[in-house]
């Protein structure tokens, strides 16, 4: 019955052990889910399965057979697909173009026609109205995702592995996910599907396989483990209290935006974060939230009034807002945030070189402010000379963190604060966050995950569409109010 | 961070090439030969090391070579022209000389500001700029060649062929501009903005870098940097022609990479430039000392060399990965 399974899988890397001995079974119809915290071996798994690393001992069983795939492109062939993180997806091709990419119908010329029709069909199958002409760069995330899917449903995927494929999705756009992943399963393919969400993979997964360092440590049936079960096998023990208590902000008004408008994506938006506050700003994703955090700090370009503790400031690009005391932590961090192939030192004080020199820049201060760094953040790197695109999630996050609180700025605006990383991590980012807020300083926290700016903002802002849609405060914090709000969806509130 | 054979890849060809050259002819390392070599470098070595700040802040720039014609055109116009009212002295060289450091500095703010200002890909700016500059050139001198006049000259002449002993000007000049060139890149603010910008500019920009003018100002530094290769060139022959420089931007570029820079930004090695100037000259030199290989086929031994020279670096950057 079982198509793909792992029996005592262990993997080495060098002389270090990462796997001890895995055994996991996927099943035809069924959403198997793998969770863990970042480096309990997840990856590596996922990419055993996919036929991208070689197990050091133990074996992969396929159709009861035990099997060796030499290769990603082998594995596929036998119906295992793997939709990655960051999409294999050409940008300038079309849909269909991509989805046939390397297995294109017609010899000498190639049958765009027939092309077209087969990906229309597969789209039809996953009720998706993507035309199938469309350059990939003219779709948004999740239609890639989407194509990504119907990339490996033409492969005929029996077993199709997932990672975390809801990371780059909003709340309603995981709707969709959810029900392809419903229709995938009724046909019959074997899903395993990695994520950091807890009430997702509650809400999905059949069966759940919990590692920790590398071993099996739980498995379970649906309705066997409760989200504070699963979070507590993660980490191996009770997790109270998951986030920090919320503060007492003063009455002082921190900053004060008035009528900010950036041309075609934020109209008009007024707020006031006062002083020791964390605010949240919650909405669906192109909403206009990260578009209205960067018109504020000056990054794109804006009209509107801004004061800082009563004073007006002139924000026309990041460095006026540095100086006003304003930082912003993007939620693009490999894009945007840290420079990944470079060391930890020069991601920590690029923002503010300044600090440390002009034509001598004077290393052993910057050395000092790394460490730091390290320990007020709690950056775990094997070595301080390594790159910074070699740090798990989790700890590339902190440097980042580290990175925008070195300019002491009074006034922080972070940008999914937790986007793709682990509980524990999860966990210590919040306790930053509240740390600097009872320090007196103010916070806007923009995030699309629901149960995190619920629980952790003092009062949320939702937004909708470029304007503030509305404010919630108290016990009015609710998902479904927010939802409502960010919707646009009419009705009493809960 | 670790010296790897990779790394030091440039260096070891380096002292391979002075071996060879010793071997295959003892002249070759007689003082009048090496000052020779390095004094020829000197050129190409100055532009080298600017061409090391554009690349590895993510640009190009394939003007140099027509810039340094078109500037010495210019400068010896403008001696020429002073001669009359100055006289023969060193007033109407320094003339020149101002001429030629000016020009390039306006010279590299122009490419520059195409590029950040005008947002046009600096392979196209520069493509452009490199026809205009050749073709001016080739336009002031009608056809055929600018000459200073010989008086200017004979007093001229010192800055190429004098100096200190051994050492002749361009050589000290060359060295200074390696060394001040790999103390910006390595130890101040400027040199690791323009490492961050070439390894990603959306980073440099979030982390409040003036990404335009820093990039604005690499140009700006290459163009000054011609412009004094141009102030110690124009003594060597005293005249210049639309042939002067042709290929010194190939030459230039290929220096950089030889030297362990990326072609793609974001991480610059000026020491290795220098060595990648010493080992096409020395290329060049040995050929012609030695009757081994033709001359003729210095061009097929330098092309080899570069490939060589990218596909050692494209094996580390794999080894990295692992």
């Amino acid at each position: 019955m079982t198509v793909l399974a792992l029996r005592g899988v262990s993997k080495s890397f060098g002389p270090i052990e990462v796997l001890h001995g895995v055994d996991l079974a996927l099943e035809p119809g069924e959403v198997h889910a793998l969770i863990g915290e970042n480096g309990a071996g997840k990856s590596t798994i996922m990419k055993i399965l996919g036929g991208f690393l070689d197990p050091t001992a133990g074996e992969i069983v396929l159709d009861g057979q035990p099997v060796r795939f030499a290769s990603g492109p082998e594995a596929e062939a036998q119906g295992i697909v793997v939709i990655h993180q960051e999409f294999n997806l050409a940008p300038d091709l079309s849909v269909a173009a991509n989805i046939f990419l390397g297995r294109e119908i017609g010899r000498i010329r190639i049958d765009h026609a027939a092309m077209r029709a087969r990906t229309q069909a597969l789209l039809d199958r996953l009720h998706s109205p993507i035309p199938p002409g469309t350059p990939i760069r003219d779709l948004s995330v999740p239609d890639r995702q989407m194509v990504e899917i119907a990339k490996a449903l033409s492969r005929n995927a029996r077993v199709l592995i997932m990672d975390e494929p809801s990371a780059v999705l909003t709340h309603r756009e995981v709707g969709t996910l959810y029900e392809q992943i419903d229709r995938l399963r009724a046909e019959g393919v074997a899903i395993l599907y990695c994520s950091h969400r807890l009430d997702e993979v509650a809400h999905l997964a059949d069966r759940i396989t919990v590692l920790r360092d590398g071993s099996v440590v739980r498995q379970a049936l649906r309705g066997e483990l409760t989200e504070d079960g699963m979070a507590a096998a993660m980490v191996g023990r009770e997790l109270q209290d998951f986030y920090p208590p919320k503060g007492n902000p003063s009455d002082q008004p921190a900053l004060e935006v008035e009528n900010l408008t950036v041309p075609g994506r934020v109209h008009g938006v007024s707020l006031r974060l006062r002083k020791g506050e964390v605010l949240g700003i919650a909405g669906l994703v192109g909403s206009g939230r990260t578009e209205l955090a960067e018109g504020i700090v000056g990054l794109l370009p804006a009209t509107g009034d801004i004061r800082v503790e009563g004073r007006a400031v002139a924000i026309r690009d990041l460095r006026d807002a540095f100086a006003a005391g304003l930082a912003y932590l993007t939620e693009d961090r490999k894009e945007a945030g840290l420079l990944l192939n470079k060391g930890l030192r020069e991601n920590l004080t690029l923002a503010t070189l300044e600090r440390f020199g002009n034509w001598r820049l004077d290393t052993g201060a910057e050395d000092a402010a790394l460490d730091r760094a390290t320990q007020d953040f709690d950056i775990r790197a094997p070595s301080r000379e390594m790159v910074a695109g070699k740090l798990s999630g989790g700890n590339q996050q902190k440097l980042l963190l580290a990175k925008t609180m070195l300019p002491y700025p009074q006034i922080i605006i972070i940008d999914e604060p937790t986007r793709g990383i682990d509980v524990g991590t999860k966990q210590q980012i919040y306790a930053f966050i509240r740390k600097l807020a009872d320090e007196g300083r103010s916070l806007i926290v923009i995030s699309s995950e629901m149960t995190e700016v619920i629980g952790l903002a003092d009062r949320v802002l939702v937004m909708r569409e470029g304007r503030l849609a509305g404010q919630v405060e108290g016990d009015a914090m609710t998902e479904d109010n927010i939802v409502r709000l960010a919707m646009g969806v009419a009705g009493e509130a809960a | 961070m670790k010296m790897d054979l990779h790394t030091l890849g440039p260096l070891v060809a380096l002292i391979a090439l002075v071996i060879l050259g010793a071997l295959l002819n003892p002249a070759f390392l007689a003082p009048a030969n090496i000052t020779n070599v390095l004094a020829r470098s000197a050129f190409i070595g100055m532009i080298a090391v600017g061409m090391t700040f554009v690349i590895t802040a993510g640009g190009l720039d394939l003007s140099v070579g027509s810039m340094a014609a078109f500037l010495a055109g210019i400068t010896i116009i403008a001696m020429n022209a002073a001669l009359p009212g100055m006289g023969e002295n060193w007033g109407t060289i320094l003339i020149g000389m101002g001429v030629a450091i000016a020009g390039g500095i306006a010279a590299g703010y122009l490419n520059g500001a195409l590029i950040t200002k005008a947002r046009i890909e600096p392979f196209i700016v520069t493509l452009g700029t490199m026809g205009i500059f050749r073709s001016l050139v080739t336009w002031l001198a009608d056809g055929g060649t600018l000459s200073l006049e010989y008086g200017l000259r004979t007093l001229y002449r010192p800055v190429y062929y004098g100096g200190i002993g051994w050492i002749t000007w361009p050589i000290i000049v060359f060295a200074l501009v390696a060394l001040a060139g790999e103390w910006i890149m390595r130890h101040s603010r400027f040199g690791r903005h323009v490492e961050a910008i070439g390894s990603n500019d959306r980073v440099a920009r979030y982390s409040a870098i003036d990404v335009n003018r820093v990039r604005l100002l690499t140009y700006v530094l290459l163009g000054l940097l011609v412009g004094l290769a141009v102030v110690l060139y124009v003594p060597r022959l005293g005249s210049a022609s639309g042939s002067t420089g042709v290929l010194w931007e190939l030459e230039a570029i290929a220096a950089v990479i030889i030297g362990g820079t990326a072609l793609k930004g974001g991480t610059g090695r000026v020491w290795g430039t220098v060595v990648g100037v010493l080992i096409l000259s020395l290329i060049d030199n040995i050929l012609n000392l030695a009757d081994l290989v033709s001359p003729y086929l210095n061009g097929a031994i330098q092309g080899v060399i570069i490939v060589l020279a990218v596909v050692l670096q494209r094996e580390k950057r794999t080894a990295d990965e692992r």
